[in-house]
C-alpha cells in the first residue's frame, strides 16, 4: 500500500469503492443467479486473488526461506481456488473450467473481498494482511468443512489443515515486526492502520450468504465475527500493535465493487492466457 | 506383453511400485495418496487424494500412476481425485516413517495431525519450542527454521548437535 491514504479508489468499472450506502446498479453487471455459483466463485476468488499477491514475492522477499514460504502458501491458495472455481464452473455448467474462470473474467465479475486485492506493499503490510485474512480463513474453511455440499466440505476441509500453518505463521510475524524494532514497529502499526477498514467486510452476510447458510451449506459469518476479533485482538497485544478505531468500513467486492487495484492485478495475471488463448506449455 | 489379470491385490502392487515423486523413498501407496482402487468388469479406476491442495506433483503423480498401470496391460485406467476425506499424515504405518528417517527426513509425528490446536499458536520468549528429533543424530536440540521447505509437505528445521539442517515432514 502507498504512504498516503488512498483516496476514493476507482475499480475498472468505472465504479467507485467510496462508502456509498448501496450498491449501483452497474455493480451487478456479470453477476450470476446461481446463489451455490456465487457462493463458490467468492470463496474461489478471494483465494486466486491473495495466491496472487503473494505469488508477487516470488525471488523478492527479505530472507530466503520468506521467499519459500510465500511461495508455498501462494502455492495451498491457488490449489484451492483451483478445486474452488472448477466446482463453481461445473456447477455452472456453461463448458466453462477453472481456468476460463480465472483468466477470462473481467475485475467487475469477480467476486473477491478487497482486503485481498490491495498491493502487497512492504512486508510489513503482506504479513499483516495475510494475518488478517489468515485469521478468517483459518474459521471459515473449519466451518465450512461441515457444509453439506459434498465437494465443498472435501475442499473446504483440506484447505483447513493448510490454513491452519498459514496463521500461524503470519501471527508468528506479526508478532515479530509489532515487538520487534522500532521501524518494523512502525512499518506494521502502519499497515494496521491501513488495513483495518477492509477487514469487516468478509464478514458481512447479503442474500447469498444468508440463502446458503439456511441451504447448511455456507458459513455462519456472524458468529464468526468474535471469534475473529478475539484471536486477532489477541496477537496484536502481544505485538504491541493498537487496532485503529474508525467506522469507515470498506465493501463492495462480493458485488463486484472493486478497488483500482485488481484490474491492474489481473491485466498482469491474465495477459498471457489472453494473447494466447488455448495455448499449452 | 499380455495384460495381467485385473485383479485389487494386482492393481495395489503395481502402485506400491510408484514413487512419491517429491520423496522417492516412499511409494505413493505408502504415503496414503491411494485412496481406493476399484474395478468394474475391465473398467479399473484408481482414487487419489493430494497432499496439498497445490501440490504441484499431483499431475506427475498421476501420470505415473497410469504409467504403471499401462505397464501391466491395463490401459484403460483412470484415475479420479478426491478431497475427502482430507488427506492426513496419521494414515503413515510406522514402517513408512522408519524409511522417511533412514532417508534424512524426520518423519511426522504419529497421531499429531489429528490433535486439537488453537487458533493462533505464539511462542513467547523464553517458552520451550516444539522439538522435532534430527534424523541423523537422533538429537532432541534442535530448532524450526521455516515451517514451509523445499516441499508443501515439509519444514526446515536444524539440528544443534550435529549442526546439519534437516527436513520434517509436516504433520498435517
Amino acid at each position: 500500500m502507498s504512504e498516503t491514504e488512498p483516496t476514493t479508489p476507482v475499480g475498472t468499472n468505472g465504479v467507485g469503492t467510496a462508502p456509498v450506502a448501496a450498491a449501483p446498479a452497474q455493480a451487478t453487471a456479470g453477476i450470476v443467479s446461481d446463489p451455490l455459483v456465487e457462493y463458490l466463485i467468492r470463496h474461489g476468488d478471494d483465494r486466486l486473488v491473495l495466491g496472487h499477491r503473494l505469488s508477487e514475492w516470488c525471488g523478492h522477499a527479505p530472507i530466503l526461506e520468506e521467499d519459500i514460504a510465500l511461495g508455498n502458501i501462494a502455492l495451498d491458495l491457488l490449489g484451492q481456488a483451483t478445486s474452488l472455481l472448477g466446482l463453481a464452473a461445473e456447477q455452472e455448467g456453461k463448458g466453462r473450467d477453472a481456468d476460463a474462470l480465472a483468466f477470462f473474467r473481467e475485475a467487475v465479475e469477480f467476486r473477491n473481498v478487497q482486503l485481498v486485492e490491495l498491493p502487497r506493499g512492504d512486508f510489513a503490510v503482506t504479513l499483516v494482511r495475510q494475518f488478517l485474512f489468515d485469521a478468517y480463513d483459518v474459521l471459515v474453511t473449519e466451518a465450512l468443512s461441515r457444509s453439506a455440499h459434498a465437494p465443498l466440505a472435501g475442499v473446504m476441509a483440506k484447505a483447513h489443515k493448510e490454513a491452519r500453518y498459514h496463521v500461524r505463521h503470519s501471527g508468528e510475524w506479526v508478532v515479530r515486526l509489532g515487538d520487534g524494532t522500532d521501524e518494523s514497529h512502525r512499518r506494521a502499526q502502519r499497515a494496521l492502520d491501513d488495513l483495518w477498514r477492509f477487514t469487516s467486510e468478509p464478514f458481512l452476510m447479503d442474500d447469498v450468504d444468508r440463502a446458503m447458510l439456511a441451504a447448511g451449506i455456507g458459513a455462519d459469518l456472524d458468529a464468526l465475527r468474535p471469534r475473529w476479533e478475539a484471536s486477532v485482538r489477541e496477537v496484536m497485544t502481544e505485538a504491541g500493535l493498537q487496532i485503529p478505531g474508525g467506522a469507515f468500513v470498506a465493501r463492495g467486492g462480493r458485488t463486484g465493487r472493486h478497488t483500482e487495484h485488481l484490474g491492474h492485478m489481473l491485466a498482469e495475471m491474465q495477459i498471457v492466457a489472453r494473447s494466447h488463448p488455448g495455448a499449452t506449455w | 506383453m499380455p495384460p495381467q489379470p485385473l485383479t485389487a491385490d494386482a492393481v495395489w502392487a503395481a502402485l506400491h511400485e510408484v514413487p512419491d515423486p517429491e520423496v522417492p523413498v516412499v511409494s505413493v501407496v505408502e504415503l496414503g495418496i491411494v485412496r481406493d482402487v476399484r474395478i468394474d468388469g475391465d473398467a479399473l479406476t484408481v482414487v487419489i487424494t493430494p497432499t496439498y491442495s497445490g501440490c504441484p506433483a499431483m499431475r506427475e503423480i498421476e501420470r505415473d500412476v497410469l504409467a504403471a498401470l499401462r505397464a501391466c496391460g491395463w490401459a484403460s485406467a483412470r484415475v479420479v481425485t478426491t478431497y475427502s476425506p482430507a488427506w492426513t499424515t496419521d494414515w503413515m504405518s510406522d514402517a513408512t516413517r522408519e524409511k522417511l528417517r533412514a532417508y534424512g527426513i524426520a518423519p511426522p509425528g504419529a497421531g499429531r495431525a489429528a490433535a486439537g490446536e488453537t487458533l493462533v499458536t505464539l511462542r513467547r520468549r523464553g517458552t520451550a519450542p516444539e522439538r522435532v528429533p534430527c534424523p541423523f543424530c537422533g538429537s532432541h536440540d534442535t530448532a524450526l527454521r521455516s515451517a514451509f521447505g523445499s516441499t508443501a509437505c515439509k519444514a526446515l528445521h536444524f539440528c544443534n548437535a550435529c549442526r546439519q539442517p534437516f527436513e520434517e515432514f509436516k504433520p498435517i
